[in-house]
């Protein structure tokens, strides 16, 4: 699904990624951690094609193409999608209306007829039902006023909507209390499957009881340094990012 | 009296003595303005005298006025003896014979904006009698107003149909000398509307220009009159939601509007005339004045405007709020792309008892676009336990555009209570960037975004203008970005 090679890339002339190497298999759920400032947004961002990151060195194949080629819009109509850290509000433009637009936008990319406005109203009653998005949010300017968790929990309900390949999510845990974690893990968890490749970046632990990957990678300094299963996700809990860099290699 | 009846019986003589007569055939009066072409006007139109006494008047007031230089707009001397004040409609003869003889660039925008197709033959002006029966439509329609007593015509017609309503009416909301392109609007008007609803009469349809097709060709010195009879509604539409392909064109337009007790009248506006193009060349200067009076207690008269076009526009429809417990209200969008300036904004004048106001103003500018919102809010001595509530936003597109807010306020009546509000920001790059993740280009992201920003005003329109509004403004900002 996403083939990651040798991967540089700055931001106004400073190295932040050095050198990733990452490959996510189709139907995986890999997960990124790593300490403030060690580059996990900067590769999020890449990955989407946000510009100000300038890739010095190294490309990244998704579903066998250059991604680094396509325009953002191009990347979420051929399936990518990223869960913002700090998702973006857009006053004035309701939350459905925006989805729809952005559902009719990839749908047209693949050659498929538009959703009309009914058969939309009945997508989004059920997926926001997944993620437990009462009706008044989804009416609601997008992320306008919107609480941290409803924020998140409006990330996953798109998500849910836009059904992409690959889902990177970027710090989908943070800011949120236990509750409102599972119901987001919930939503993430109910959209796994074995078509579906998902990369989650976080910074703890805690949300890995709940969406539990099959593969953990640590991010430091721009550097994948460590790769391992879930377990590897505990060592980090238990010990902290240093140590877990310092120890050998298992 | 006496004097000034013989001085037009000397113009109109020394009209024909100087072979106007024959002039008189032609389509169009000769470059410049003088008492001749004024009177030569009036003729044309064959108005009774006490109209071209009033117009020359106006003329006269005119002379000794100074075009106004306070607004933030720059634009080349306007030459007003070397434009023309009358043409008359183009015959069908000159216009296209079908959509094939006009401009495609012209029809790709009808195109975007949704426009159905015999409207686009209309708006294009493609001779229309051999493609869609406009006259039984402008008919039935008619009739159905009649039936309720609603008077909807052409200035010129009313004129002669309802000769005391235009007498009582015309200038008692925007006087003569109100200022210099009402004074030469005053004397050089070409056609317009006059809308007249009875007492208790809700106007059963929405009342547009665009029905009323001899509208299509009207000039650049528009009239409107509308008066709303107590206890009366009527929602008004104007503006052809279509560019105008014109060179640097004044247009000095004159709206009046009165609301008697317990009526209500609701003016909304599209403008999308020429802007000129992405450098400055050639678009319309646009100096309009609009101006609603609240005579009548609890009386309601409310603006809203949508101003996508233009190469300038100069625009302030106010409420005078004269009678107690009257509201008035004024939404607006307006754009600024390329070089385009607008200034505008809203006076309110509280003069009644508990009388209520409120602003809403967007202002959208782009690429080197300029945009000054301008208000006034007064309240007067009498104006007892008056409200005003003043929202003011700008929304900035790149880095090459600005955006002025000069608010006035002069409180005279120390139980009054305002509030005044307003942001500036820019469409940022985290919200392009959003959207554009989610699948949107970057143009339907920027028209979303501004769509956003923009309805408070948007949902004021009716329906089906709203919409067509929606799309005006993605392309109008076509190339703002990137």
């Amino acid at each position: 699904m996403l083939k990651i090679e040798n991967l540089h890339v700055e931001v106004d002339g400073k190295p932040i990624l050095k050198g990733i190497d990452l490959e996510v298999g189709v139907g995986q759920v890999h997960a990124l951690m790593g300490p403030n400032g060690s580059g996990k947004s900067t590769l999020s961002y890449v990955l989407a094609g946000r510009d100000g990151y300038d890739v010095t060195k190294g490309r990244v194949l998704y579903k066998g193409k250059d991604l680094l080629e396509m325009a953002p819009e191009l990347r979420a109509a051929e399936g990518l999608f990223l869960g913002f850290q700090y998702p973006v509000a857009i006053p004035g433009v309701s939350n459905i209306y925006f989805l729809k637009a952005a559902l009719n936008a990839i749908r047209a990319h693949r050659g498929e007829e538009p959703l009309d406005a009914i058969d939309f109203m009945k997508l989004s009653k059920e997926k926001a039902a997944l993620v437990e998005l009462p009706d008044e949010l989804t009416k609601r300017a997008v992320n306008d006023g919107f609480s941290g968790g409803e924020k998140k929990r409006n990330e996953i309900f798109q998500m849910a909507i836009l059904e992409p390949s690959l889902a990177v999510l970027d710090e989908t845990d943070s800011g949120l209390d236990i509750d409102a974690l599972k119901v987001v893990a919930k939503g993430v968890n109910a959209m796994r499957s074995p078509e579906r490749s998902m990369l989650v970046i976080t910074h703890y632990q805690r949300l890995l009881d709940h969406i539990v990957p099959d593969v953990v990678h640590v991010l430091i300094d721009g550097r994948i340094v460590r790769s391992g299963d879930k377990d590897l996700a505990k060592q980090l809990e238990e010990k902290g990012y240093s140590e877990v860099r310092d120890a050998p290699q298992l | 009296m006496s004097a000034s009846t013989e001085q037009i019986d000397d113009i109109l003589e020394k009209k024909y003595d100087a072979g106007f007569v024959t002039d008189i055939e032609e389509e169009y009066a000769p470059p410049g303005l003088s008492e001749d072409i004024v009177a030569f006007i009036s003729n044309k139109k064959q108005e009774p005298e006490w109209l071209l006494e009033w117009r020359l008047k106006a003329y006269r007031r005119w002379l000794e006025m100074k075009e106004p230089t306070w607004a933030k707009v720059s634009y080349p001397k306007i030459d007003y003896q070397e434009m023309c004040y009358y043409a008359a409609p183009k015959t069908n003869e000159d216009a296209p014979k079908s959509l094939d003889e006009v401009d495609p660039e012209l029809l790709a925008t009808y195109e975007k904006l949704g426009i159905p197709l015999h409207e686009r033959e209309i708006l294009a002006g493609v001779a229309v009698d051999a493609v869609f029966d406009s006259v039984s439509v402008a008919t039935t329609f008619r009739d159905k107003l009649a039936e309720v007593g609603v008077i909807f015509m052409p200035f010129s017609e009313a004129v002669k149909e309802h000769p005391e309503l235009i007498r009582k009416y015309l200038g008692s909301v925007v006087p003569v000398s109100d200022n210099f392109f009402s004074a030469l609007n005053s004397a050089v008007f070409s056609d317009g509307s006059v809308v007249y609803v009875p007492k208790g009469v809700r106007c059963p349809m929405e009342l547009s220009t665009y029905f009323r097709i001899n509208a299509a060709n009207t000039g650049q010195f528009e009239r409107t009159l509308i008066v709303a009879d107590e206890g009366s509604y009527v929602s008004y539409l104007e503006g052809c939601t279509a560019p105008m392909r014109d060179e640097n064109q004044l247009h000095a337009a004159v709206v009046e509007l009165v609301a008697h007790k317990d009526a209500q009248i609701k003016y909304s506006t599209v403008q999308n005339w020429y802007p000129g193009d992405e450098n400055g060349k050639g678009g319309i200067f646009n100096f309009v004045t609009k101006r609603g009076l609240c005579e009548g207690a609890r009386s309601k008269i409310s603006w809203t405007q949508v101003e996508t076009g233009s190469a300038i526009t100069w625009k302030y429809p106010s409420c005078i709020l004269r009678g107690d417990d009257s509201i008035g209200e004024f939404y607006s969008v307006a754009l600024s792309n390329h070089r385009q300036q607008a200034d505008t904004g809203t006076k309110m004048i509280h003069l009644g008892k508990n009388t209520r106001s409120t602003i809403i103003s967007k202002g959208i500018s782009a690429g080197h676009g300029h945009q000054t919102y301008r208000g006034g809010v007064k309240i007067s001595r009498g104006a007892t336990n008056a409200r005003n509530y003043t929202q003011c936003d700008s929304l900035l597109i790149g880095d090459k555009c600005a955006a002025h807010t000069v608010p006035y306020v002069d409180v005279r009546n120390s139980s009054s209570k305002l509030e005044h509000e307003a942001t500036t920001s820019r469409i940022g790059e985290d919200q392009l960037f959003y959207c554009r993740q989610r699948g949107l280009s970057e143009e339907d992201a920027v028209s979303l975004i501004v769509n956003g920003f923009a309805k408070q005003v948007l949902k004021e329109l009716p329906m089906e203008f709203a919409v067509e509004a929606q799309k005006l403004l993605g392309v109008s900002l076509e190339g703002a970005v990137g």
